[in-house]
C-alpha cells in the first residue's frame, strides 16, 4: 500500500507535479497495481540471480576514433529558450547533487 | 598542524579525465576546452530521445591500466549503471557510471612511506558545464548550460578514509598525479579541470576508533587549494567541537579569496539515485589475457622509478623527486648515465636546464665540461645552440672555437699583459687586498673572449702574485 | 486512401505529403534506372511516432515532444531511406508506447478499421490500423510488451515482434530498454520477412544489437511438416480469456495439426506472475528513460519561478496520466528500500519466466497461442481501470521478458471481430516463427 505521502515523495523524485487530491488518487491506483505485484512475493527466488537482459549478449565496444556531431545551430534547434550558443535555464535552488 | 588531542580522517575522491580521443559513449571529441558552447556535441551526449550508449574502448583500457597501476584487483565481470538525478548539466536525467561492479577493487598508493588504500576505481561520463550571471547559483536569475563536456570519459579513484593531515592528502594526490601521467591514463592537468579531488573530512579524540560526523569538500582545483581546504576545515571542525558545536554533515566549497570552507547548501531535497543496471549495455568481460598484457604494457610507476634512481645512481632524494615527475624526464637521464655522463652531474643538467636533445649529446656535452675543454657558462651555450641546431656538442665546440684556452703558455701570455695594464690592482693585491684578483680574472675572461680556463687561470695569476 | 481512410480512422498524427512525394519520385527514378532498387523501393510505409526521422516532428504520442524534429535519423528509417521506401507519414500511439488501445495518445484516439466504435490495440494501434485499412502497405511498430503483436491481431493483420537485439534501438523513443524492439506490420506473413529482413543486423550505434547473420527468407515457405508446436496449457486459462478467442484459436491449432506440425502441451508455470514481473521492471526503466525531458534542450516548458518548479509543472503538463502513473511506479520501484523487494525481485522472477521458455523449447519448436486474450474492445471500456488495461498483454509480455521472437497472425473472426494466433520461437528463431505464421496463412487460405 501507498499512502499519500510516499506517493508526493515519490511524485518530487520523479519531478512530476501534482495537483491538489492527486496524491489521494494516485496512492489508490498504485496501491491496486502494487496489490496484484505482491504476488511475486510468493516465490521463493532466493538462489535466483537476476536478469538485466534477457538476450545474452556481450558489450560491443568501440574504437577510440573522434568524428563530428552536430552543428550549435542543429544542437539548439529544440531548445525552449538559448542565447549566444547556450541553452538558457530559470534559477536554480536546488543543490548540485 | 598537529593537535595533540585531535586527529584527521581523511578520505579522497578523485575524478580524472582520461586521456582519450573521443567521449565515453559517443564519438565526440574529448577535447573540449576553448571550444564554442554546445559545439562538441551530437544526439548522444545532447541526450536526444531514442540515443543509445557506446563504450569508449580505450576508455576501459586507460581505466584497468590505472586500476593495475594503483594494485587493484580487476573485476572479470564488471557493467554500468545508471545514477538518476536532475540537473540541467546533465543531459539525460541520470549519468552512466559504475555502481556495484567496479573495474577495480582494494587497491593501494604508497604516501610518503604509508600505505593509502584504495577503494575502488570506476568509469563513469562527465556533465555540461553551467554558467550563472555573476557565478552565484543561489541568486542568479537564470542559468546557460554547455554541454561540450558532457560525455567526456571520467574515472573517479575513492580512496579509504587513511589519510591524516591536509599534507598527506596533497601528497597524496600529487603521487596520485604523477601515477596517471606516467602510465598515460590522464593529463591530469588540474588547471584544466581534468584532474578534480572531493576530500571527506572529519575529525576526533587523538586515539578515538570511532568517527566523526564528516563534511565533504568540493571544488579543489588546485593541490594548494586542496591542501588549505583540509587544513582549514580540520581547524575549523576542531574549534567548532572544542566550542562545543557540533559537526553538521554537509558539502563544503573553498573560498580562496577568504581563506575559508563554507556550506554549500542551499535548498537540498533527499538524494536518492535509484542506481540501476544500465540496460542499454550488455556486461562487460575483462578478458584476463587482455589485462594481462595492460599489466605487462605499465612502465615502471614514478614512486619505484624513485626509489631505484636513489639507490642505482646514488641520487639524492630531491634529484629523483626531479627526474622521476615526468617519465621522459627520468628516460633522459638514465640514457644520458648510459651514454658516459656521470649521474650527478648528468641529474644537475637536467634538473637545471631541462634540456631538450637526445641523450647521447647531452652525455658528450656534459663530458666536455667535466672534462675542462669548456667551461660551464660556454656548455650552457653550446646546449641552447645545440638544442636549436640537433648537431653534436662537440662538433658545434670544434667549429665556434668555443674550446677552453688551457695552454698555460698562451695564457701567461694573456696575464702578464693584463697585470701591465693593471698596475693599481696589482698593487691592491700585493698590499695585502686579494679580493682585487677577481678584478683581475676579469680582465683576462675578457682578453680571452670568455674561453679561458679559469679554474687553471687562476691557479696560475696567484702564482704569479704569490698570494 | 489516406484521405479517404483517415476521418474514419485516426492512424496517422502527421502525414509526411511531400516527403512522400519526393521519395516516390526517387524511387521511380530507380525503377526506371533499375539501380538501387530493393524489393522496398518505392512501397509506402507508416512510421510510428515513437521512432525518429529526421526534421519530421516526431513526438512519441506526448505533448511533452510536440513539435520536436530529430536533427537524426533511427537506423532503421535510415535503412529503409537507403531501401527506397516512401515515408507516408507518423502513426498514432499510445504515450511513449504505454497503453494497449491507443486511447493514451495525447493527441486523439484511433479507430479500429473493422469497427470504429472500438480500439485498435495498442501501443501502436496508428500503425495496426493504416495497414489494416489499406493507408500503409506496411507500417514500423515497437513492441515493450505486445504493442506489435496485440494491435495486430485486434486489427487484423500480421504483427512481429523480433528476438531482441535483431533490430537496431538507435532512434527509438525508449520506453522499457531492455525489452523495445521494432518490427513490422503487414497484410501478409512473406511481407513481414521481407521487412524484418531490411531491418535487421547490427549496428554500431546500439550495443545491444547483436552481429548475427539475418536470413529469415529461406525457410519461409518450408511449412511446418515434422515441426512440433508447444501449446501452453498456462495461456489458454488466462483471467479473463474469451471463449471466442479461444475457440478461434483452437480451430487455428488444427489447421496447423492438419498442415503436418505436432502439438505438443508444454507449461510455462510462471505465466502468473509475468505481469507482475513486467509492471515493475518496464515502469523502472522508463522512469529513467523518461526523466530526460526536463525542458532544457527540446520538448515544452511550462516555466515556473524556479527550475524545479519548471521541472515539475512541464512534467505535469506534458505528461498524460498513464504515464505519470508508470514513472511514479517505477520509482518507487527503484527507490531506496524498496529496490529489493521490487526491482530485484522482478529481475530474478523475469529469470524465472526465461527459465520456462527454455525448458518449454527442449519438446518444441515454436509455441502457439492467443495472441490477446479478448477481441478489440469499446472505446473508453477499460480507460478507467489500469490493472484491467495491462491484463491485455498478458499473453505476449513473456515474450518480451524473455527477448524471443513473436508473431501474431490473423486467424479468424469472433463475434466478427479478428483474432491474432501467437508464435513464439526461441531466441535468434525469428525465421521459425514466421515459416509458422506462413504456414498457417497457407492452410488456412
Amino acid at each position: 500500500m501507498l499512502t499519500a505521502e510516499e506517493v508526493r515523495h515519490v511524485a518530487m523524485l520523479a519531478r512530476l507535479g501534482l495537483e491538489p487530491g492527486e496524491e489521494e488518487f494516485y496512492a489508490g491506483q498504485l496501491s491496486a497495481i502494487l496489490a496484484h505485484i505482491d504476488r511475486l512475493r510468493e516465490l521463493d527466488t532466493e538462489a535466483i540471480p537476476p536478469t538485466a537482459q534477457a538476450v545474452p549478449l556481450q558489450a560491443r565496444l568501440r574504437e577510440d576514433e573522434p568524428r563530428p556531431g552536430l552543428s550549435q545551430e542543429q544542437a539548439l534547434t529544440n531548445a525552449p529558450e538559448a542565447r549566444e550558443g547556450y541553452f538558457v535555464v530559470g534559477a536554480i535552488q536546488e543543490a548540485e547533487p | 598542524m598537529t593537535d595533540p588531542r585531535w586527529e584527521a580522517v581523511i578520505g579522497l575522491e578523485v575524478h580524472a579525465q582520461l586521456a582519450t580521443r573521443s567521449k565515453m559513449f559517443c564519438s565526440c571529441p574529448a577535447t573540449y576546452l576553448g571550444a564554442p558552447p554546445n559545439t562538441n556535441v551530437c544526439e548522444v551526449c545532447l541526450g536526444l530521445p531514442g540515443v543509445l550508449p557506446v563504450i569508449n574502448r580505450r576508455a576501459v583500457e586507460l581505466a584497468v591500466k590505472a586500476a593495475l597501476a594503483l594494485g587493484c584487483r580487476i573485476a572479470r565481470h564488471t557493467r554500468f549503471d545508471r545514477k538518476n538525478y536532475f540537473y540541467p548539466d546533465l543531459p539525460k536525467g541520470y549519468q552512466i557510471s559504475q555502481y556495484e561492479l567496479p573495474i577495480g577493487r582494494e587497491g593501494r598508493l604508497e604516501v610518503g612511506g604509508r600505505t593509502v588504500r584504495i577503494t575502488r576505481v570506476h568509469l563513469e561520463e562527465d556533465t555540461g558545464k553551467l554558467l550563472h550571471a555573476g557565478d552565484a547559483l543561489e541568486t542568479a536569475g537564470e542559468s546557460l548550460v554547455d554541454l561540450n563536456r558532457a560525455g567526456v570519459p571520467l574515472m573517479e579513484i575513492v580512496s579509504e578514509p587513511d589519510l591524516t593531515s591536509a599534507e598527506e592528502a596533497r601528497d597524496y594526490a600529487v603521487t596520485l598525479r604523477e601515477i596517471l601521467r606516467a602510465i598515460g591514463a590522464s593529463e591530469a592537468d588540474m588547471e584544466k579541470g581534468q584532474l578534480r579531488a572531493e576530500a571527506n573530512v572529519s575529525v576526533r579524540p587523538r586515539g578515538s576508533t570511532r568517527l566523526g560526523v564528516k563534511t565533504e569538500l568540493k571544488n579543489l582545483n588546485s593541490f594548494r587549494f586542496l591542501q588549505r581546504a583540509v587544513e582549514h576545515e580540520i581547524r575549523r571542525q576542531i574549534e567548532l567541537l572544542e566550542s562545543g558545536g557540533v559537526v553538521v554533515q554537509e558539502t563544503r566549497g573553498w573560498s580562496e579569496a577568504e581563506q575559508r570552507t563554507f556550506s554549500q547548501r542551499t535548498k537540498e531535497y533527499a538524494q536518492d539515485y535509484r542506481y540501476f543496471p544500465e540496460p542499454d549495455l550488455p556486461p562487460l568481460e575483462l578478458d584476463p589475457a587482455w589485462v594481462e598484457r595492460l599489466q605487462a604494457s605499465l612502465p615502471e610507476l614514478p614512486p619505484a622509478r624513485r626509489r631505484r634512481l636513489m639507490e642505482q645512481y646514488g641520487l639524492p632524494e630531491f634529484d629523483a623527486g626531479q627526474l622521476t615527475l615526468e617519465a621522459a624526464t627520468a628516460d633522459l637521464f638514465e640514457a644520458t648515465v648510459a651514454a658516459g655522463a656521470p649521474p650527478k652531474q648528468a641529474a644537475n643538467w637536467i634538473i637545471g636546464s631541462r634540456p631538450n636533445l637526445p641523450a647521447e649529446h647531452l652525455a658528450e656535452l656534459i663530458r666536455l665540461v667535466v672534462e675542462g675543454t669548456i667551461n660551464r657558462e660556454q656548455g650552457l651555450q653550446v646546449l641552447e645552440e645545440a638544442q636549436a641546431s640537433g648537431r653534436p656538442p662537440g662538433v658545434l665546440v670544434r667549429e665556434r672555437g668555443l674550446a677552453q684556452v688551457s695552454d698555460e703558455a698562451a695564457l701567461a701570455e694573456v696575464i702578464e699583459r693584463v697585470l701591465v695594464d693593471n698596475p693599481q690592482a696589482v698593487a691592491d693585491v700585493r698590499a695585502g687586498r686579494p679580493q682585487a684578483i677577481g678584478a683581475l680574472l676579469g680582465q683576462v675572461r675578457r682578453a680571452t673572449g670568455g674561453r679561458a680556463n679559469m679554474k687553471l687561470a687562476t691557479e696560475m695569476l696567484r702564482r704569479r702574485l704569490g698570494s | 486512401m489516406i484521405e479517404r481512410e483517415e476521418p474514419r480512422i485516426g492512424a496517422f498524427l502527421r502525414v509526411t505529403e511531400d516527403l512522400a512525394r519526393a521519395q516516390a519520385a526517387e524511387a521511380d527514378r530507380r525503377l526506371a534506372s533499375g539501380e538501387g532498387v530493393t524489393p522496398l523501393t518505392g512501397i509506402p510505409l507508416a512510421i510510428k511516432d515513437v521512432i525518429c526521422v529526421k526534421e519530421v516532428e516526431t513526438t512519441a504520442g506526448s505533448k511533452i515532444l510536440s513539435g520536436f524534429r530529430p536533427p537524426y535519423d533511427a537506423t532503421v528509417v535510415a535503412r529503409l531511406r537507403e531501401a527506397g521506401g516512401v515515408f507516408l507519414g507518423m502513426t498514432n500511439c499510445d504515450e511513449f508506447a504505454m497503453g494497449s488501445s491507443t486511447e493514451n495518445s495525447a493527441y486523439h484516439p484511433t479507430r479500429n478499421p473493422h469497427d470504429p466504435s472500438r480500439v485498435p490495440g495498442g501501443s501502436s494501434g496508428g500503425s495496426a490500423a493504416a495497414v489494416a485499412s489499406g493507408e500503409a502497405v506496411y507500417a514500423l511498430g515497437t513492441d515493450t510488451g505486445g504493442s506489435i503483436r496485440q494491435p495486430a491481431a485486434l486489427c487484423g493483420v500480421v504483427g512481429m515482434k523480433p528476438t531482441y537485439g535483431r533490430v537496431s534501438r538507435h532512434g527509438l523513443i525508449a520506453f522499457a530498454s531492455s525489452l523495445d524492439q521494432i518490427g513490422p506490420f503487414t497484410t501478409g506473413v512473406r511481407d513481414a520477412a521481407l521487412v524484418l529482413q531490411a531491418l535487421s543486423g547490427p549496428d554500431p550505434r546500439d550495443a545491444t544489437s547483436a552481429d548475427r547473420p539475418v536470413d529469415v527468407l529461406s525457410e519461409l515457405e518450408a511449412g511446418v511438416a515434422g515441426l512440433r508446436l508447444g501449446v501452453p496449457r498456462e495461456y489458454f486459462q488466462v483471467e479473463g480469456m474469451e471463449p471466442g478467442v479461444k475457440a478461434t484459436v483452437e480451430r487455428a491449432l488444427l489447421v496447423l495439426e492438419r498442415a503436418g506440425a505436432e502439438l505438443v502441451e508444454v507449461s510455462l508455470p510462471h505465466t502468473d506472475y509475468g505481469l507482475a514481473a513486467y509492471y515493475i521492471i518496464a515502469p523502472a526503466e522508463c522512469s529513467s528513460n523518461l526523466a530526460r525531458f526536463d525542458s532544457v534542450r527540446y520538448g515544452l516548458r511550462v516555466e515556473g519561478d524556479n527550475l524545479l518548479e519548471t521541472y515539475l509543472r512541464t512534467r505535469r503538463r506534458g505528461f498524460g496520466p498513464e504515464v505519470r502513473r508508470r514513472v511514479m511506479l517505477g520509482t518507487y520501484a527503484l527507490s531506496a528500500g524498496y529496490y529489493d523487494a521490487y526491482y530485484l525481485k522482478a529481475q530474478k522472477v523475469r529469470t524465472l519466466i526465461a527459465g520456462d521458455f527454455e525448458q518449454a523449447f527442449l519438446h518444441c519448436d515454436a509455441i502457439v497461442s492467443a495472441t490477446s486474450p479478448v477481441v478489440a474492445f469499446p472505446l473508453g471500456a477499460k480507460l478507467g481501470d489500469p490493472l484491467a488495461m495491462y491484463l491485455n498483454d498478458v499473453l505476449t509480455l513473456g515474450g518480451n521478458l524473455a527477448g524471443l521472437p513473436g508473431v501474431s497472425v490473423p486467424c479468424g473472426l469472433s463475434e466478427g471481430l479478428p483474432v491474432g494466433l501467437q508464435i513464439l520461437a526461441p531466441q535468434w528463431k525469428d525465421a521459425t516463427a514466421l515459416r509458422v505464421a506462413r504456414a498457417y496463412e497457407v492452410a488456412r487460405d
